[in-house]
């Protein structure tokens, strides 16, 4: 397991997509608005519910982009 | 009340029939020795990516959440959505530091929180300390568990005085004690598999038929009052409620992975992979989570607070019963025994895991650290199936002798308790900088101002704090988990420069915390 690989697991630059979606539903003048509207369904709760399929896309891309 | 749904009665008996069965057939699944107290209280690590996704799933997404997220959304509107950024940001949290934790509690053989904290600074106090903390933190969250079932049983229409009004919960109680003592983590985690292809079914089913019923989304929304349809911008004197969401999202996100359930279940995983895995997968149940706190708003829409069959049960439960009003007023009743079946459960699972969990922080690190320092693995493993009866017994006493509010208070209390521990133990996976006795004293700190705040503020989870005249309302448990943090900082140094001893030995070395 270790000895092996001395190849530190530290920083990866793939960590930033983390940021953005801490900063994109984290701050609520960015969302907290009716419009525009989608089917219906007010901005405010579209947006969170996008976001949600984002960061679980983002969350792929940085486990891809890091696995050794 | 109303008269007893038998049809839905039937449905519902007969799902718990089957998941009792389950609950003890699951000792033997991937087969472990019981009597050590990693196979029954972690399920041996055995279990891979998706067995982990189940129970994780299974420990975040309670009975509680279902009946009380879409609860609070009827009540209060869009402050209840925090659950979503909320359930967002605790991936990323998630992916980077726990499998760190995964790997060294791997390494060495660590069942608990307290374990880790003890072989990392030498400090059986501090260990102590977070210990019980995730012991005190857990028992009221077990109590909310049994109020979910007491709920959906009296929207069956179960009724009865004394004795027999207490009767079902009794049962179900005397279901969860026995599959859990004799399969250990087991039983939740195969459990966990139908309860959450029951919720499934039940969310998905739910939003899609309800709002035709109700005639679209866009009527919903025209039918939920201004004021409750989105956050109250900030002032020139207030922040409104911008700063309660974020800090409730983000101080919940912290919280989350502390506590001893959710801690147990990851620690459960056959790998640290499994883990980073699950932190992809795992918004799957976020995005369930949101639709749920939308049905708050479609029991709104379709206004079952005033109608005169559900009077006795908002009367009797207040908002909790938005939920099963609506799935009573929109569904067959073979479905609600169904959807009423998959939020009983959703209440076995966690509740189950949870006094596990608080099982083993008892055994491992009160009474073998304190009482009997050298027990047999036997020993020990008895020792926690014992304690995992009288946690939920506790629970049990709590709910049928103290009014439900204050489990409700005391779970969130549990909260701001809990995030207390953070420094120790996620900021431990990283760094042994910190001085154990500064951060014992933040800790205590920490818990006694965050005590202090809420009570002062009638037990609410925000504090409007205040700056030269200008109010930012925030989530208690964040603003002293800051104030927590800031002494460790300060005192670590200090503490240092004083002490003549050398620091203990930390038995971790950095290749521990990784593949």
């Amino acid at each position: 397991m270790n000895g092996t690989q001395e190849k530190r697991r530290g920083w990866s630059w793939w960590y930033l997509l983390f940021l953005v979606q801490f900063v994109a539903v984290l701050w609520p003048p960015f969302y907290n608005s009716a419009a525009p509207y989608w089917h219906g369904v007010p901005f405010f709760y579209w947006y969170q519910m996008l976001w949600v399929i984002i960061s679980a896309v983002f969350t792929a891309v940085v486990y891809f982009a890091t696995r050794e | 009340m109303q008269d007893v749904n038998w049809v839905a009665l039937g449905v519902f008996v007969a799902l718990f029939v089957f998941i009792t069965w389950l609950g003890f057939a699951a000792a033997h699944w991937r087969k472990g020795d019981l009597n050590l107290l990693h196979e029954w209280g972690l399920g041996g690590r055995r279990f891979g990516t998706v067995v982990t996704w189940f129970l994780v799933g299974g420990d975040i997404y309670t009975a509680y959440t279902f009946i009380a997220v879409p609860a609070l959304a009827f009540g209060a509107g869009a402050l209840a959505f925090f659950a979503v950024p909320y359930t967002i940001v605790i991936y990323p949290i998630l992916f980077l530091a726990f499998p760190r934790l995964w790997y060294v509690c791997h390494k060495h053989g660590y069942i608990t929180a307290g374990d880790f904290v003890r072989g990392r600074y030498g400090n059986r106090w501090l260990a102590l300390a977070i210990t019980v903390t995730g012991i005190v933190a857990t028992m009221p969250y077990i109590a909310l568990q049994l109020v979910g079932i007491q709920v959906v049983v009296g929207a069956l229409g179960v009724s009865g005085t004394g004795f027999a009004a207490d009767l079902p919960l009794l049962i179900a109680f005397a279901i969860l004690a026995a599959f859990t003592y004799s399969s250990g983590l087991r039983a939740p985690a195969s459990i966990a598999i139908v309860k959450d292809i029951l919720i499934y079914i039940t969310a998905f089913v739910a939003v899609i038929v309800i709002p035709i019923e109700l005639g679209g989304f866009a009527k919903i929304f025209a039918a939920v009052p201004d004021a409750k349809l989105l956050l109250k911008p900030p002032t020139a004197h207030s922040a409104g409620e911008y700063g309660s969401y974020a800090t409730l999202a983000l101080g919940s996100a912290l919280a989350l992975f502390l506590y001893p359930h959710t801690l147990t279940a990851i620690l459960s995983a056959n790998s640290g992979r499994a883990i980073r895995r699950n932190a992809a997968m795992l918004p799957g149940y976020t995005f369930m989570l949101g639709l749920l706190a939308l049905i708050g708003f479609f029991a709104l829409a379709a206004g079952v607070k005033g109608m005169p069959e559900f009077a006795a049960g908002f009367k009797q439960f207040g908002n909790n019963y938005a939920v099963p009003a609506l799935l009573l007023h929109s569904f067959p009743s073979w479905f609600v025994g169904v959807a009423f079946a998959a939020i009983g459960i959703g209440a076995l699972v966690p509740a189950a895991i949870m006094s596990i969990a608080s099982a083993n922080l008892y055994t491992r690190n009160i009474h073998r650290e304190f009482i009997n320092r050298n027990p047999t693995d036997k020993q020990e493993a008895q020792m926690a199936k014992w304690v995992s009866l009288v946690v939920k017994a506790g629970a049990l006493a709590f709910i049928l002798f103290v009014p439900t509010q204050y489990a409700i208070q005391l779970q969130l209390l549990g909260g701001i308790w809990i995030i207390q521990t953070l420094p120790t133990v996620m900021l431990g996976v990283y760094t042994r900088w910190f001085n154990s006795w500064a951060l014992l004293l933040g800790w205590a700190v920490g818990t006694f101002a965050g005590t202090a705040m809420a009570v002062h503020v009638g037990l609410k989870p925000t504090f409007p704090l205040e700056f030269a005249g200008y109010t930012l309302p925030g989530y208690t448990a964040f603003y002293t988990l800051i104030l927590n943090l800031a002494l460790a900082l300060i005192l670590t140094p200090l503490f240092n420069a004083l002490s003549a001893r050398q620091p203990a030995v930390d038995e971790t070395a950095a290749a521990d915390y990784r593949a």
